[in-house]
């Protein structure tokens, strides 16, 4: 009887393990053919097999220095772009979900129930029904096609998604905060002395989430910037590249794009994974 | 059914009670909702009410400085002695007349009609062509939001310097000083803190999110499109149009036909990406946490790697590999030795949504793993002891004990991603584009949700009335499941035991 139960898992174990590989295989695979095929020497487009014949580095240093016969298409610039876009709306989005969330989780105030339903209404409009509105004033403002416009948007509603990061606050014991009030500490001062040192994990959390959110957006980007080429993110210039007109002289350097954004973004999402996990299930239990 | 009934039941069946129980109580929720909404007009009238009051009274027992506050902002507040405040009270009824008179006003006057002076070409002198330009509709409407919200804002301001006059009024004759600009500054360190925190957050939604909205839902009540085209054309208020053309099949067939058939598949889609995800992602979760499974990060990591990769590249390569020539053909042509050429995307409908939907899973599962191993890793242990020590074997603990657990705490994250795919823009754009295409539908493709559509309608053919309407239709839905589930996941997270 313990024999054939000790069987019996060894079997579920061992179908377990072929199901994971297989799986794994299907999941990951795409991304070996990306990786392989940007190192690929030979041909223009797709080829009808699927291990290269030649290895070179040619697509990477293309990409780089502008080859490929059009100078709009400029990959270092809009790498750059993103770069900077990605840096500002960094730190503007962090300071103000971190604000909006701290006042909600710990501060009382008359309407702050109000102001919460209206932030989760205002998050259930599909995003780019505003996008042209956006759109329009950001033009009376003189400011489309340029990456102060870019930074506006990704940060401007940041404020929205303060959700994971309030239920982290939440998890912080109040007694700490009572503990202060009484040795005389400001809100001000439990802000910044006491809740944020407690809050790494929220705080990496959320830089990260809005240092990697430029780099992955595709619509609003491509809505702000229209025609204007050098002034391109990453995400929508390697679309351009991927397009009808330009496919068959860039689809190498395209995939060879696409590995210079993945990795970078890919190394920061697994380091921050476990916040991630933390976040996602804290803000599930709290519905 | 009693509590012990329930408790009694296995874990599918109480699934299933739960289910038949929102959806028996989902008109009376619905009911609810709409009570509520009708109390919170109501509460909102009585306080209008009520603020009016209060207007007339503090009127009639100021003294002369906080009447004159009725008609210069800020002379109550200089005549007590605050002066910083009164200044820039006062000011701020400058700034504003200032603004209404040489912008605002020359916008809103037209607010009405939308401007009636059309671009047309005159001569000078008879002989030489100049084009004259007319109202411009599309900055009246522009403006004349902008200036009704700054109206309100600053009748806001106006109303609490009436208020901060009559308290100060009122301090004054109880023998108090008000307060120095020092004391102010460390209030709203402390006391007002949130003021300090709120403000920056909630100027930036109000300019960049709420003005857009409000902007666009008016946008679905015109004429807006590519033949009422601002600075060129006017375009002007045409009432509940653009909705009836989506449902009108004699008028605008095509139209209607497009937004029902696109409406269908969107609701399909949405159900199907949104199940198989959770189950599938479940399936695929238990059986990496599971006991005696090794190398638990090395399989949560290869399956993570998706999400990392960010979504537009994954979803590009994807729509590349699934070309007729694409890697996958390629692959299946090299198994079977044979000359595969599947056509993923350009022929049949069916097909191309088939595919949607298998590499949604693709991409979506990895979420679910995610989130549920957190889950999994939370579960208690002293449960699972526990029920050892009662005898439970591993099927009887996972039925009793991780599924119910597991259905409890995802219910609000399931809705929260059906919701979500309904609003999917990215995999449907980036992998098809929409396509196949066809000629029944109006700028739409087979495999085309409704925001899709909605885009198409902005960027390509320039249809903004009628996309506005159909963005306002998707939030409608949208917002009414969200909220009947955020409201009965409240009450079900106060019964349930194990939160």
């Amino acid at each position: 009887m313990i024999k054939s139960y000790k069987f019996r898992r060894h079997l579920a174990n061992t179908f377990i393990y072929l199901f994971l590989i297989v799986m794994g295989i299907i999941w990951v695979s795409p991304f070996v053919y990306l990786v392989m095929h940007s190192f690929r020497g030979e041909g223009l487009i797709a080829v009808d097999y699927l291990i290269p014949k030649q290895w070179t580095l040619q697509n990477y240093i293309d990409l780089f220095t502008g080859a490929g016969g059009n100078a709009a298409l400029n990959f270092p610039r809009w790498f750059l772009n993103t770069f900077i876009v990605a840096c500002f709306s960094c730190v503007i989005s962090t300071i103000s979900v971190l604000m909006v969330s701290y006042a909600f989780s710990r501060l009382r105030f008359k309407a702050r129930k109000k102001f919460m339903n209206v932030g989760m209404i205002l998050g259930m409009f599909p995003g780019f029904m505003t996008m042209i509105a956006i759109y329009y004033l950001l033009k009376a403002m003189g400011l489309t096609q340029t990456l102060v416009a870019l930074v506006i948007c990704y940060s401007c509603g940041a404020g929205l998604g303060f959700q994971i990061s309030k239920g982290f606050f939440d998890t912080i014991p109040r007694a700490l905060d009572e503990a202060a009030t009484i040795d005389g500490a400001t809100k001000n001062q439990i802000f910044w002395k006491i809740i944020l040192p407690m809050s790494k994990p929220i705080v990496v959390y959320t830089v990260l989430t809005s240092f990697i959110g430029p780099w992955t957006d595709f619509i609003l980007a491509k809505i702000i910037m229209g025609d204007n080429r050098p002034y391109y993110t990453v995400a929508i210039g390697l679309q351009l590249m991927q397009s009808a007109d330009f496919i068959n002289t860039y689809y190498k350097q395209f995939l060879a794009g696409s590995v210079v954004v993945a990795v970078p973004i890919t190394i920061l999402f697994l380091m921050m994974q476990k916040y991630y996990v933390e976040g996602v299930t804290a803000g599930g239990v709290k519905g | 059914m009693t509590y012990v009934e329930y408790k009694q039941l296995n874990p599918f069946q109480r699934f299933a009670h739960n289910l038949k129980k929102f959806i028996v109580n989902a008109p009376r929720a619905i009911a609810n909702f709409f009570k509520a909404v009708g109390r919170a007009i109501v509460k909102f009238f009585t306080g209008i009410g009520k603020g009016f009051k209060n207007y007339g009274v503090t009127f009639v027992k100021g003294d002369w400085a906080t009447k004159l506050s009725y008609l210069i902002f800020g002379i109550g507040d200089i005549h007590k002695g605050k002066y910083y405040k009164g200044i820039l009270f006062f000011l701020t009824e400058v700034l504003y007349v200032l603004y209404m008179v040489f912008f605002g006003w020359t916008y809103l006057r037209d607010f009405t009609t939308l401007g009636t002076v059309e671009t047309h070409m005159e001569f000078v002198n008879g002989v030489i062509p100049k084009t004259v330009y007319g109202d411009n509709s599309m900055l009246i409407l522009l403006y004349s939001v902008l200036s009704i919200v700054i109206t309100v804002v600053v009748f806001a301001v106006y109303i609490a310097n009436i208020k901060d006059a009559y308290r100060h009024q009122v301090m004054r004759a109880e023998g108090e000083k008000p307060t120095s600009l020092k004391q102010d500054v460390k209030d709203f360190l402390d006391g007002k803190y949130h003021i300090t925190l709120l403000s920056f957050p909630v100027l930036m939604i109000g300019i960049f999110n709420i003005l857009p909205l409000i902007f666009m839902i008016l946008i679905a009540f015109t004429s807006y499109d590519k033949t009422h085209m601002p600075p060129g054309t006017l375009f002007t208020w045409v009432g509940l149009d653009n909705f009836a053309s989506l449902f009108d099949v004699v008028h605008s067939a095509r139209r209607a036909k497009t937004f029902i058939d696109l409406t269908e598949w969107t609701l399909i889609w949405a159900v199907v990406a949104t199940f198989s995800n959770y189950i599938l992602g479940m399936i695929f979760a238990l059986m990496i946490n599971k006991k005696g499974i090794k190398l638990k990060a090395l399989w949560r990591t290869l399956f993570v790697i998706t999400i990392a990769v960010p979504q537009f590249v994954s979803l590009l390569l994807m729509n590349q590999m699934l070309q007729t020539n694409g890697a996958v053909n390629v692959l299946l042509s090299e198994i079977t030795k044979q000359d595969v050429q599947i056509q993923f995307f350009n022929t049949s409908a069916f097909m191309a949504r088939m595919t949607v939907i298998i590499v949604n899973c693709w991409v979506g599962i990895p979420y679910t793993i995610l989130s549920m191993s957190g889950i999994l890793m939370n579960i208690p242990e002293d449960l699972y002891e526990s029920a050892r020590i009662d005898g439970a074997g591993p099927v009887k603990t996972f039925t009793k004990i991780t599924l119910p657990y597991m259905i409890f705490v995802t219910t609000p994250q399931l809705i929260t991603q059906f919701v979500g795919n309904i609003n999917n823009f990215n995999v449907i754009y980036l992998l098809t584009g929409g396509g196949p295409t066809t000629e029944q539908y109006y700028q739409a493709g087979q495999t085309d949700i409704l925001v899709t559509w909605l885009f198409n309608l902005t960027m390509n053919s320039q249809d903004y009335g009628l996309a506005a309407a159909i963005g306002i239709l998707v939030f409608i839905v949208c917002a009414t499941l969200s909220l009947i589930v955020y409201n009965s996941s409240k009450s079900m997270k106060d019964e349930e035991a194990f939160s």
